[in-house]
């Protein structure tokens, strides 16, 4: 139980498409529940505040910091190391802040590449000159300007800071919001304790647990040919891996609500792997793989043609790892000889 | 595993009715093989999860090798089946993280075949000798460090 009957609550976004801030306002009408026990004293997003505000708060003086997005600059990691100090609790909101999320696909490449691509190569740009951004420039009135230092690598936010708590997905469902508005509640009236410092607020299993189209226990899933979701109309009611298409429900943590499945689409992954498994792209290609069928003439297949026949999977690596590259257990793309 | 860049650190997964059997009868033929290996032992080959070989890679193996029964052979009837779709699958996705194929291999060794294991223990050491340690274990150490 805090100290206080009405706690403080802190939104800070790093590398991030805002959609997290977005996800807050997603509580809907159970915002106002929210409100009641806790004030929003910081996010750019929703209130008309500067840095310096959140930087002459006084150390750990908000009880729930939300810390959204990845980690890709100086500027991102300074102010996760500032909302650490100035919270009590962190917790890292969505999948980038928690494994990286889709800015995290960035570490298939490189800064070097990277600015190359955006400053030199892409159609639109005109640069003959090969300018790219500096981090401190002077004009010649001695006006000194800077820019945050781009980094070579995407981080999650506990590879820069300790982190109390993890909301997965992208962006964290509505189901999910009420889950940590039914915590935060309990908790300030004194009803609930806190979970485990280090916890996933959401559910231990994976989501075929909970879909309503796993097929059952025991039935086997075989398939012959992989199919794009973007060339066939999948039925609405069957398993999507029945049907040929990728989904990486059997990797992935359930607790989201599977609003995706319910709307026809596979899953994609934004919940990361579950606790029990080191690395969410290895669980899934172990998945996939099985899956695979095995025939009666296997023993006439060469290993040319089981090559064929996986490489039907395109791109496993930013199927697989499309949230969670930079907590995989190989972090990123590197070059061998 | 060793961070010194001299020593490589190769590993070998051999499944426990043929490829670790085969392994054996190289050793009692004292056949001839480099001491650069390490080697685990699995019930199947098909024991080897994916998540294996990526956490060897991330903690410095330079090479990774994975040996079970031939097709048709299996003491579990169709393990070995499973393990040749996850580890091509697997070898398509290490290429994507930029390691060159060569320091994954899959090969089918028979509990007779101790000569074939010593020969293509020497050939996979020898490939990875040439390749040098894994750009992982340098990526590794910065990142621990920082």
């Amino acid at each position: 139980m805090p100290d206080k009957k009405k706690i403080t609550l802190a939104l800070k976004r790093g590398a991030s498409c805002v959609g997290c801030d977005i996800a807050v306002v997603n509580f809907s009408e159970k915002l106002f529940e929210l409100i009641e026990v806790a004030d929003i004293v910081f996010s750019p997003t929703l209130l008309d505040v500067k840095y310096d505000d959140l930087i002459k708060m006084p150390d750990k003086s908000i009880t729930i910091g939300l810390y959204h997005g990845a980690v890709r600059n100086s500027d991102n990691e300074e102010f996760a190391k500032i909302m650490r100090e100035k919270c009590q609790i962190l917790i890292a909101y969505g999948a980038c802040a928690h494994l990286g999320g889709i800015p995290g696909l960035a570490n298939v490449s490189n800064r070097a590449k990277i600015f190359e691509t955006v400053y030199k190569k892409t159609f639109s740009t005109d640069n003959p000159e090969g300018i790219y951004p500096q981090t401190e420039w002077t004009d010649e009135k001695g006006h000194k300007l800077t820019l945050p230092e781009f980094y070579d690598e995407v981080y999650a936010l506990d590879d820069v800071v300790d982190v109390d708590y993890y909301v997965p997905a992208c962006p964290p469902t509505h189901v999910m919001n009420m889950q940590i508005l039914n915590l935060i509640k309990g908790w300030v009236e004194g009803k609930l304790e806190l979970p485990p410092k280090g916890s996933v607020i959401a559910e231990e299993k994976t989501l075929c647990d909970e879909c309503p189209r796993n097929p059952g226990k025991g039935k086997k899933i075989k398939i012959d040919k992989l199919r794009l979701i973007t060339e066939v109309e999948p039925d609405p009611e069957k398993c999507f891996l029945e049907q040929g298409i990728l989904c990486l429900g059997p990797a992935t943590r359930a607790g989201c609500g599977a609003p995706c499945i319910e709307a026809n689409m596979p899953c994609r992954g934004c919940m990361g792997p579950t606790s029990r498994v080191m690395d969410q792209g290895g669980s899934m290609l172990s998945a996939l793989a099985s899956i695979f069928g095995v025939s009666e003439n296997e023993l006439e297949l060469s290993e040319e043609d089981i090559e064929k026949f996986v490489s039907q999977m395109k791109d496993p690596l930013g199927c697989f790892y499309r949230f969670s590259l930079p907590k995989s257990l190989l972090h990123r793309v590197v070059q061998d000889k | 595993m060793s961070n010194n860049d001299d020593k490589l650190n190769i590993l070998v997964f051999t499944c426990n009715w043929c490829a670790y059997a085969g392994a054996d009868l190289a050793g009692v033929s004292r056949l001839q093989m480099p001491t650069e290996f390490r080697q685990i032992r699995t019930m199947c080959s098909a024991r080897v999860d994916p998540e294996f070989i990526l956490y060897a890679f991330k903690n410095g193996a330079d090479g990774v090798m994975v040996a079970g029964c031939h097709p048709g052979d299996c003491h579990y009837i169709g393990g070995n089946y499973r393990t040749r779709r996850r580890m091509a699958l697997l070898k398509l996705l290490l290429q994507q993280f930029g390691l060159n194929p060569k320091r994954f291999r899959l090969e089918w060794v028979s509990a007779g075949e101790g000569q074939k294991f010593a020969q293509v223990i020497n050939e996979f050491v020898n490939e990875i000798k040439e390749l040098g340690p894994s750009p992982y274990r340098k990526k590794q150490e910065v990142r621990d460090a920082g």
